[in-house]
């Protein structure tokens, strides 16, 4: 299910890529395939959450944003990239202005050609699509970024974050005046900044809110085992107050 | 296919038909949000067109017949009546207001001198009577012309009132009003084939009305999962069958089709025939599911095929093969390689209608930038088509437009980049019998005819 892009297999452009030490100075020519899945994550989120207006959201748009945000749970689970990684947030784009964005709406067929023959994986595989590659845990824990995330922390955050997802269904089934105000009442206010939560980080380094992936560079430059793991931390810590109710 | 002669079919004033009334001009405004069209709807024989918009008011435009005496007027549409249907609400209990947009508009085949229709919004449906006045009486015995008691002393000998012509006066009065059927927002109304009964779809449940019952409905359909947290597709659109008054049709935001025979069962969630496509794993995306959840579906008029519309294409499916549609036609493919960011500015939940011509040989429906398209099943050609007011102009024939995607670029053409994502034509309407169309851009309706071509082919 989804799009697989395996961990450590050679890229469209040389210096893109997840390798969090030496930095993605050179990354201003196409984002990394990774870095805009979290930010379609992240969008998708804010989207669910701007959901409680005057007016009853719309429930097939809320269906299928959270369609989306499960599919790519399953996938980050699935290639054990279940993190967060500062995700460039640019804003909202202008309805007038168009960004291209090529690699998420990229067909399987082009990302198939940098990938290696696929791999069969575990269990996993019954309800995928055949010829899609399944990294299996193991193997993604080859290259040292993934070496953070083990299995176990990663089906955590899957339960994490599938209680998120019911949470907000739930409420938005059982809609009341109170439940409204119940769901922002704990919230540190800088969640009333956008960009705050698109950056995924709370009180976070100031490189963080630039925009650019120039800025995620330098904000990504420090060792990820500690700080990775805090952010994660963060993140399900601040999405758990966003949809408790 | 309209031989690329559509022209407005407008008023000698110099514009399309504005959506305030009959002959005025264009007032170059930023339209209230009130005033943008939800709905678009002909009736059975075309000579009425109704409209919705978001403030609850409906309009009803009546073409004109065509007459040697003003020969301006060639069958042009003018306002028959206004009235406001819905009223905005608040749901106490949820501490939500309900919009008063109107969602659908169904007429009823005309059975006596009188015109019916249904409107919705999200949660009431209503039945509208639209009666035509044109004589009164005169000549009363105790009342004078204004109304008054006479004095008696002065009426001397009894007299017949008579019928007299009188200025047209078109009267609209709610008939029924279906509330409380349901719990999530209604999308689509169908009225049946057998002229006593309506179906109206919900995010998850479908009702069946009879339409003098307003206190009781049947549920035929219902998908609403026992534990709300496993909801994953939702019912976008539906519609009854043109002639078999046991069928019916819905479709999923998952891209399926379902058609429901009420004969086999009263709670319809067996579908008797699934129609669905399989997915082109070479083309899978994180955007798959949401580009092909169906927005609109509507059946041929002859009962064989349905039409259905996804964010990218156009399907025609044949009822007698539920394994893929018979035709697919690309409306804007060149937004395939921007999917993010209309997934980022909300576009990508845009729903489109379509809509059969009426020999079903010509498929339309809406784009952005106000583009509207149009395809021909016989010939295979298409068109792109703009309606502006520019386009707009008496006598004026609408030029065919060009999206250009890189390469070589005609004068014309408009680039990928510099179209107008909120300039969106969601709502079309194609007269039943000839080719004349109605298109909703925004707060404007634009009714263009092929002039060459009156009849259908």
């Amino acid at each position: 299910m989804g799009t697989m892009f395996a961990r450590g297999l050679k890229r469209k452009s040389p210096e893109d890529g997840e390798d969090m030490e030496g930095g993605l100075a050179g990354a201003r020519a196409t984002p990394s395939y990774s870095l805009q899945r979290q930010s379609l994550l992240d969008m998708s989120l804010v989207k669910l959450q701007l959901c409680h207006m005057l007016v009853e959201p719309n429930l097939c748009r809320s269906v299928l944003i959270a369609n989306t945000v499960r599919q790519i749970q399953e996938e980050m689970s699935q290639d054990g990239t279940w993190r967060v990684v500062a995700p460039q947030a640019a804003g909202r784009a202008p309805l007038d202005r168009l960004v291209s964005t090529d690699i998420l709406c990229r067909s399987v067929r082009e990302q198939e050609g940098e990938r290696p023959a696929p791999d069969v994986g575990d269990g996993h595989t019954a309800d995928l699509v055949p010829g899609l590659a399944v990294v299996p845990s193991a193997q993604a824990l080859r290259s040292p970024q993934s070496s953070l995330w083990e299995v176990d922390s990663s089906r955590e955050n899957r339960g994490g974050f599938q209680k998120s997802l019911d949470q907000i269904f739930e409420t938005l089934e059982n809609k009341t005046s109170g439940s409204v105000e119940e769901l922002f009442a704990d919230v540190d206010s800088s969640y009333y900044d956008l960009d705050a939560v698109l950056t995924g980080m709370v009180g976070s380094t100031p490189s963080a809110h630039a925009s650019g992936l120039q800025a995620f560079a330098s904000a990504a430059a420090p060792p990820p085992s500690s700080s990775c793991r805090s952010d994660l931390g963060e993140l399900d810590h601040a999405v758990e107050i966003l949809v408790e109710t | 296919m309209p031989s690329g002669t559509l022209a407005p079919l407008g008023s000698g004033s110099g514009s399309a038909l504005s959506y305030w009334g009959p002959n005025e001009p264009h007032l170059p405004v930023s339209p209230p949000t009130a005033d943008i069209i939800s709905t678009v709807e002909f009736n059975h024989t075309g000579e009425l067109l109704a409209t919705g918009d978001k403030g609850g008011r409906v309009v009803i435009f009546q073409r004109e017949p065509e007459s040697k005496n003003a020969p301006h007027s060639q069958g042009e549409y003018d306002v028959y009546s206004t009235f406001q249907s819905h009223e905005p609400e608040f749901d106490y209990l949820k501490s939500l207001e309900i919009e008063e947009k109107i969602n659908k508009i169904k007429w009823l085949p005309q059975q006596n001198a009188a015109h019916s229709l249904l409107s919705t919004n999200d949660k009431t449906i209503k039945l509208w009577k639209i009666t035509e006045r044109d004589k009164r009486p005169e000549g009363y015995n105790l009342k004078d012309e204004e109304g008054k008691l006479k004095d008696l002393s002065t009426v001397t000998s009894l007299q017949v009132p008579v019928l007299k012509p009188m200025d047209l006066m078109v009267e609209v009065s709610p008939r029924r009003v279906f509330a409380n059927g349901h719990t999530y927002h209604i999308n689509s109304i169908s009225v049946n084939s057998d002229c006593e009964t309506y179906m109206s779809a919900d995010d998850l449940r479908i009702n069946l009305w009879h339409l003098a019952i307003t206190d009781r409905s049947f549920n035929i359909v219902d998908i609403k999962p026992a534990n709300m947290e496993d909801l994953t597709e939702v019912i976008t659109a539906s519609e009854f069958h043109p002639h078999h008054c046991n069928l019916f049709v819905y479709s999923s935001s998952k891209g399926s089709l379902r058609l429901c025979d009420m004969r086999a069962a009263a709670l319809c969630d067996k579908h008797s025939k699934l129609f669905e496509e399989p997915e082109d794993p070479s083309n899978r995306s994180f955007f798959s599911e949401i580009i092909s959840s169906v927005s609109d579906v509507k059946f041929s008029h002859s009962g064989r095929y349905m039409l259905t519309r996804d964010y990218l294409t156009v399907k025609v499916w044949d009822l007698n093969m539920e394994a893929r549609p018979i035709e697919t036609y690309q409306v804007h493919d060149y937004l395939r390689s921007k999917l993010c960011s209309l997934y980022e500015n909300d576009c990508i939940f845009d729903k489109f209608e379509c809509a059969w011509n009426g020999s079903d040989s010509v498929i339309m429906t809406g784009a952005y930038n106000n583009f509207f398209r149009m395809f021909d099943r016989n010939t295979k050609r298409d068109v792109t088509l703009e309606a502006s007011r520019e386009s707009s102009k008496p006598r004026a024939v609408l030029k065919p437009r060009r999206v250009c995607v890189g390469g070589k670029r005609r004068r014309d053409d408009i680039s990928v980049d510099s179209l107008d994502f909120t300039k969106k034509i969601l709502h079309t309407a194609w007269h039943p019998a000839e080719n004349i169309i109605a298109i909703a851009a925004t707060n404007n309706l634009y009714i263009f005819q092929d002039k060459v071509n009156s009849e259908m082919h």
